[in-house]
């Protein structure tokens, strides 16, 4: 079917601001909106600027708002978002990330956020076995926040930043949780600034908005609601 | 702007990020890559990485080697699949030691499952030896790779893409490299680099490879005069994802999943009757090739694209949930179908380069036929060849390639770098890139690249695919040739500096054609059906004559073909059934 992509375009050597520009493309109702935007690049525009790579929903490249919502433009069909000929798809950068071009942000906050948490094992203890040891329940505990792909869109969809951008994010603190929830890890101390500062882990809300973005199917506030209750008790133990 | 640096990692995937982390312990060290490190294509292997660790059944190092040679149809160089075998264990329990949340056994050992190719006893039936974590085992390894860097503070240079190697005779002195933020041009000198660029599954159609796999590294060493082993032999994985290439993992067979054509018949049973649907990759896509072209797929027409069933339904629902979790996601979001109650629809996707840069053990590259060494450049992971996959790589042994190799060659550059003195470089070593780019962005009319892109990959989807002949062959070096001569009119149509996603496809664009043409004309000079490469006028593997390395050289629009020994000093070929 024939559909308008209305895209928000931005390119700071030339554009003093961002404004729309509409691209109409023969799309396959069953192919990724991806599809679309890459038959736009090679085809019709070859500056329109955006990440991409794997095509398929795991590398967390393309990530943006599509018709008002955060997700992957490669995990997103083409049918879910224009339902007849004719329909326009509305595609924008993620938000709170500063734009660099047309639908790419500097994602640098994000990860500096996310390494503000220390996302690694920590755990000096010498290894007794060759492996760890690590019984399939208690590898469970963690097991969907390992899914992350570090996407952002999660970050873009909540709505907390509005009033306060230093807001760590729900990336970071189910992030976090992957290594507090982890019967390996030691690191509940080193991790427990960032998180429990004023920038941390209170500010949440419960909107629910990141666990409905996540392409990862994370259950990330759940996650993050499990943080605050292993902080409260790592300080109550102290 | 010049840098120096003692190490330069080119690449943030498994094979890079285990360097890094070996070679930054000993040396200021800096990662450069196009991706965004946890972008790298590593994060989408999904079913295992293999070692005889025994936790489920008896296994050992030597049966994994075997395995090895013979299915890489006896073009592997033993000693390194040795070498590759024995560290596995202890590679993989280093993973664990640094958080890779690996499936666990009942006693909380690390979970093992079955692959194509890995059998005990040298052959006498699968064998588990295929450590995960569910179906995105790459996913963790990234991720626990990344994590460890950041942990040990490594330098990264991230959306910095590699143009050109500067070379002094023999001895490598540094990079030139395109910022795609900026788009300034930077040199780094280094006493040692690295390339761990991953594949280059974009020269076909149908791929289960990320657009950012592009063989940047291969191409780059053979525009400087190094040659690429074994480019003719080219992996197309049995199952991907009818149309769209993406891959559902071995481990769905692994796992117990078969194959079935248009009658329901598991026709496995006829081309492999030990291994059946767990028969190495070369094997089970020909086959499906085969029932297809036969009018058994599920058409039935006998068209190329008609597919097969593969049958995961009988798994049920809670392994599916468990063990394959992401495939599972594809099924449902790209084929709107759910596994657990319907077959999927798949189709051979071209999947793994079993050629690339050659290299010894050490991850040093090699400059000819008789190992003269290339001081200062490495190479690991995909687009190396060491050559441990020889003509037919099987699954799980890439992810421990890129551990394996990708640790040993960043522990070599860390004493290495020690006793090198700094290379001298200066602007002028940009005069080349600099003169393609310019050509590219003069702002005259040109082709866009899109169309170009379009038919190399048709061309080599076509006739450089699964089975192959003279005259397709033929056909198609000769297109690529048309193809390379159209590129040098195509130019940009963006022409800003700043994240010109445009210009920096249309260079990768370039790489493709170099290694398509390489890929071409191995292939056609190779009279023997071996591994992934079947010929249909040469059926048979010929070993008095072809028992050795491809090694082509890139000479401006033509390319020199030399040849090497094989390594067989432990198993003499045999022939090989399973
Ligand atoms: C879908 C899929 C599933 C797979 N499953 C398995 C499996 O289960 N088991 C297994 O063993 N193998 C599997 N493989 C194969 C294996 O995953 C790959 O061979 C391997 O991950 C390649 O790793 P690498 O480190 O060599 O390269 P990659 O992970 O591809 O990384 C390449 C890196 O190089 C960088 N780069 C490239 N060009 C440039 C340049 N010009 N300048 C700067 N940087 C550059 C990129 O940014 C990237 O960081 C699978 C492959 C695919 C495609
Ligand atoms: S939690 Fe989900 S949405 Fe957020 S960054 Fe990770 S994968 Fe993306
Ligand atoms: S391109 Fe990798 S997640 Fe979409």
């Amino acid at each position: 079917m024939q559909i308008t992509i209305k895209i928000q375009r931005y390119n700071p050597d030339t554009d003093e601001a961002p404004y729309y520009q509409e691209f109409t493309v023969e799309a396959d109702p069953n192919a990724r909106l991806l599809d679309a935007l890459m038959d736009i690049k090679r085809f019709q525009d070859g500056s329109l600027g955006f990440r991409k790579s794997c095509a398929h929903g795991v590398c967390g490249s393309d990530a943006m708002r599509i018709n008002g919502t955060d997700g992957l433009a490669c995990k997103t069909l083409v049918k879910e978002v224009a339902e007849e000929d004719g329909d326009t798809v509305v595609v924008e950068p993620l938000r709170y990330l500063p734009v660099q071009r047309d639908l790419i942000v500097d994602q640098a906050e994000f990860f500096a956020k996310y390494r503000a948490i220390k996302p690694y094992l920590i755990n000096d203890e010498p290894v007794a076995e060759k492996e760890r040891i690590q019984s399939p329940e208690e590898r469970l505990q963690f097991d969907d926040s390992t899914n992350c792909i570090l996407c952002a869109s999660c970050y873009s969809a909540c709505p907390i930043p509005e009033e306060s951008p230093a807001f760590i994010g729900p990336a970071a603190i189910a992030q976090a949780f992957r290594f507090l929830a982890d019967s390996r890890d030691r690191g509940a101390d080193e991790r427990l600034p960032a998180l429990d500062a004023d920038d941390g882990v209170w500010l949440c809300e419960n909107h629910f908005k990141c666990t409905q973005a996540c392409p990862r199917s994370i259950l990330i506030t759940k996650r993050i609601n499990q943080t605050k209750r292993m902080i409260k008790e790592h300080k109550g133990e102290k | 702007m010049i840098h120096q640096f003692d190490t330069i990692i080119v690449g943030s995937g498994g094979a890079g990020l285990y360097a890094a982390l070996e070679a930054s312990c000993k040396s200021k060290t800096a990662v450069l890559s196009k991706l965004y490190p946890v972008r790298s294509h590593t994060g989408a292997a999904q079913g295992g990485i293999s070692a005889a660790l025994g936790n489920v059944e008896e296994d050992k190092p030597e049966w994994h080697a075997f395995d090895t040679v013979k299915g890489g149809d006896y073009l592997v160089d033993q000693q390194a699949a040795k070498i590759l075998t024995e560290e596995a264990v202890q590679a993989v329990y280093d993973l664990e030691n640094r958080g890779l949340p690996f499936n666990r056994t009942p006693e909380g050992r690390i979970d093992q499952r079955r692959f194509g190719g890995h059998t005990r006893n040298f052959g006498e039936g699968p064998v588990r030896r295929a450590c995960y974590a569910a179906d995105r085992t790459g996913h963790m390894i990234l991720q626990t790779l990344y994590q460890q860097c950041i942990k040990n503070d490594v330098s990264f240079f991230d959306e910095f893409q590699v143009v050109d190697l500067i070379l002094e005779g023999t001895v490598c002195s540094g990079l030139v490299v395109v910022e795609l933020a900026t788009g300034e041009l930077h040199i780094f000198a280094a006493k040692a680099v690295l390339f761990a660029t991953g594949g280059f599954g974009r020269i076909f159609k149908i791929t289960s490879n990320a657009y950012a796999n592009t063989g940047d590294g291969p191409a780059v060493c053979a525009r400087r005069g190094i040659p690429l082993e074994d480019m003719e032999f080219y992996q197309f994985h049995p199952t991907g994802i009818m149309g769209l290439g993406i891959l559902i993992s071995e481990a769905v067979r692994g796992e117990g999943g078969i194959l079935r054509n248009r009658d329901g018949e598991r026709f496995m049973e006829r081309y492999s009757p030990t291994l059946l649907d767990l028969a190495p990759r070369d094997i089970v896509a020909r086959s499906i090739q085969t029932e297809v072209l036969e009018g058994k797929g599920i058409r039935g027409d006998g068209k190329i694209d008609d597919y097969v069933h593969l049958d995961a339904t009988h798994l049920g629902a809670d392994v599916l949930g468990t063990k394959l979790p992401d495939i599972t996601g594809f099924c449902k979001t790209y084929l709107g179908i759910n596994p657990a109650d319907k077959p999927i629809p798949v189709l051979p996707t071209a999947h793994y380069a079993m050629g690339g840069i050659p290299t010894d053990t050490d991850g040093r590259v090699l400059l000819d036929k008789d190992g003269t060494v290339v001081d200062g450049l490495y190479a690991a992971g995909e687009c190396a060849c060491v050559s441990v996959h020889g003509a037919n790589r099987l699954g799980t042994n890439s992810l421990l390639d890129l551990v394996v190799f990708g640790r040993r060659a960043g522990l070599h550059i860390a004493d290495y770098v020690n006793q090198a003195a700094m290379p001298a470089v200066d602007e002028s070593d940009a005069a080349g890139a600099q003169s393609w780019i310019g050509r590219l962005t003069d702002g005259s009319e040109g082709p866009h690249g899109g169309y170009i892109s379009d038919e190399m990959q048709t061309t080599m989807m076509e006739k450089i695919g699964i089975y192959r002949n003279e005259r397709d062959m033929a056909a198609a070096v000769q297109e690529i040739k048309e193809l390379r001569q159209r590129y040098d009119t195509v130019r940009v149509q963006d022409s800003s500096k700043q994240f010109n996603t445009d210009l920096l496809e249309l260079i990768e664009l370039g790489n493709l054609l170099d290694l398509s043409l390489i890929t071409a004309e191995s292939a056609l000079k190779r009279q023997e059906s071996r591994g992934a490469h079947s010929r249909e006028d040469y059926p048979e593997r010929d070993d008095d004559n072809w028992l050795k390395h491809t090694l082509a050289y890139l000479d401006g629009d033509e390319v020199r073909l030399d040849y090497k020994e094989v390594d067989t000093s432990i198993w003499e070929p045999k022939p090989r059934s399973y």
